[in-house]
């Protein structure tokens, strides 16, 4: 098929580029409710890669694996080159500072303010930057990239939905990750916000080169952002292809996305 | 035949009324897992002492007022209700002795610990129940802080800590309290009160009795912040959270007090 040779030639191409995600047969279950089922997964440097799939299909959870959240029943887990599963608890914090997660909600601390929601991830992870005494420089170039200066003292409850969702990902950039794992970054905002959040995504993916791994119900996101796009169906990778690729096939299922 | 049928049968009903038994029992083997992992977690590095300060004086600030003024009442209504029946006795003298040693021993620390659940207990409950929901503990744990240190082992140990100073206070407040009533029903001094009170009170009423509102304060703490940590997905589950921590603290300290009353009983003689 024309897909499958694309998609070879584009692996081939990546062949040079460094591995920094591997997934290989992730299988987990919640009782009798299979969610994943054999998902694998490969996100190379300085790619992106949209996941789509329908609600409760098991994105979040898949997700969360991937940072040690959940365990998964089964499968493997390399995250640049460390198998995430075998860790001890020092180990893992360690490979979480270089991995980013936006959370679906925002899941700002609503006791904390803007300021200190951002000084939370360095409280554990000052080393990474030397010898840190102010971190405010630090707080400012965050919320600077996602344009909130104004901002930092405010309390979470005195953010709009959108406000939050760009103080969340000024959290997640502070540590500067390699890798940023997106949990729907535009759910529940209007279109013209989710239009600021994805041209936000795509800046700071050039600001700072990092891979990411963006799970989205939303279309138009999907194609601005991916390179790559996998669909999550039954719990595997059901297809998997570019946007144009993807939207031209014939699969029902794979259809039903871009209607 | 027939009567092992009956028998079978009866087991059947009582196998299905003790599920809710067993829930219970699967419940008390939870907390006791969790206050494991709470000793566990309490003698581990990196300590959290400066939001432990912060939870102590937030718990502490939060039930000042509700302390002060229970106790404030109990101390009232106590000397109230008692002096009648002494009256009759001739016995008024007996009146600060008598309220002090019931006030000391078993009812300030009980009521106030009451009111600290309920103030205490739902809090923790009902804030770490909606940390769980918003999926802000996942947060926590993803940015390299362990939540249970951060989050569980301060307030349980800000509780424990509190508890013991707030019943102390409101033992006082009751006191005084009741001194007004005896001031004003039967003229006896300020001095007087006290010196009555300083007299019949021994160690055996006060260091047990103290000993005793720290595992309520453990007991509050710790029951609020299990419910809140493992709370139910959407917001009918931190309702549910900050309402059976509640419940469930009040009914844990009724059993701690009745075990420290038996223990007390047995080395100090009441
Ligand atoms: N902690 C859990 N315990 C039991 N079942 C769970 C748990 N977390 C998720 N599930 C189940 O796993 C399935 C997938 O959930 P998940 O949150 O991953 O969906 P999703 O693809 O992220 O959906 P959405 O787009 O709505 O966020 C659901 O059926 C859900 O009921
Ligand atoms: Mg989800």
């Amino acid at each position: 098929m024309d897909e499958t040779k694309h998609t070879r030639k584009k692996a081939e191409a990546n062949k040079s580029k460094k591995l920094m995600l591997e997934i290989k047969d992730l299988r987990k279950s919640f009782g009798d409710n299979h969610v994943l089922n054999g998902f694998n997964l490969e996100l190379f440097e300085g790619e992106n890669i949209v996941i789509m799939g329908k609600s409760g299909s098991g994105k979040s959870v898949m997700i969360k694996c991937l940072v040690g959240l959940m365990a998964p029943d089964s499968g493997t887990i390399k995250i640049m080159d460390r198998n995430l599963l075998g860790l001890d608890q020092r180990a893992l914090d360690e490979l979480r500072s270089e991995i980013g997660f936006l959370f679906q909600g925002s899941a700002l601390y609503d006791s904390m303010t803007v300021k200190e929601n951002l000084e939370f991830p360095l409280r554990r992870h000052k080393h990474k930057f030397g010898d840190l005494t102010d971190t405010t420089p630090l707080v400012q170039e965050a919320l600077d990239s996602v344009g909130l200066v104004h901002a930092l003292n405010l309390m979470p409850s005195e953010l709009s939905g959108g406000m939050k969702r760009r103080v969340a990902l000024a959290r997640t950039l502070i540590l500067k990750p390699k890798i940023i794992l997106y949990d729907e970054p535009t759910s529940g905002l209007d279109p013209i916000t989710s239009k600021e959040i994805i041209e936000l995504m795509r800046s700071i993916q050039n600001k700072y080169n990092t891979s990411s791994l963006i799970i989205t119900h939303d279309v138009d996101c999907a194609r601005v952002v991916s390179e790559r796009m996998i669909l999550l169906i039954d719990g595997i990778n059901y297809a998997e292809g570019t946007f144009d690729e993807l939207k031209t096939s014939n699969d029902k299922k794979v259809k039903a996305f871009f209607k | 035949m027939y009567c092992q049928w009956h028998n079978f049968k009866d087991v059947l009903s009582i196998m299905i009324r003790t599920i809710q038994i067993k829930s219970f029992f699967v419940e008390i083997g939870e907390l006791t897992y969790f206050a494991h992992r709470f000793f566990k977690e309490l003698f581990s590095k990196p300590f959290e002492f400066k939001e432990l300060l912060r939870q102590c004086y937030n718990i502490g600030n939060k039930s000042l007022l509700l302390v002060g003024v229970t106790g404030f009442i109990i101390g009232l209504v106590i000397t109230l209700q008692t002096r009648p029946t002494l009256e009759e006795f001739g016995a008024e003298s007996w009146m600060p002795s008598m309220v002090s040693i019931s006030i000391i021993r078993e009812i300030g620390p009980v009521i106030i610990a009451l009111t600290f659940a309920g103030r205490i207990a739902s809090g923790i409950g009902a804030e770490l129940g909606s940390m769980r929901v918003t999926e802000q503990i996942d947060a926590m744990e993803v940015s390299g802080t362990n939540p249970f240190k951060y989050l569980v082992v301060t307030r349980v140990l800000a509780a424990t800590l509190m508890l013991p100073i707030l019943v102390i206070l409101g033992d006082t407040i009751a006191l005084y309290g009741s001194y007004l009533i005896e001031n004003t029903k039967g003229d006896v001094s300020f001095q007087l009160y006290f010196n009555k009170v300083f007299n019949v009170l021994a160690f055996g009423d006060i260091i047990p009795a103290t000993i005793k509102t720290f595992f309520f304060g453990f007991a509050i703490g710790l029951v609020g912040c299990f419910k809140g940590y493992y709370c139910k997905k959407g917001t009918v589950g931190v309702g549910l959270a900050a309402n059976s921590a509640v419940v469930s603290s009040s009914m844990l300290l009724f059993v701690i007090d009745f075990i420290a009353v038996f223990v007390t009983d047995i080395f100090f003689e009441i």
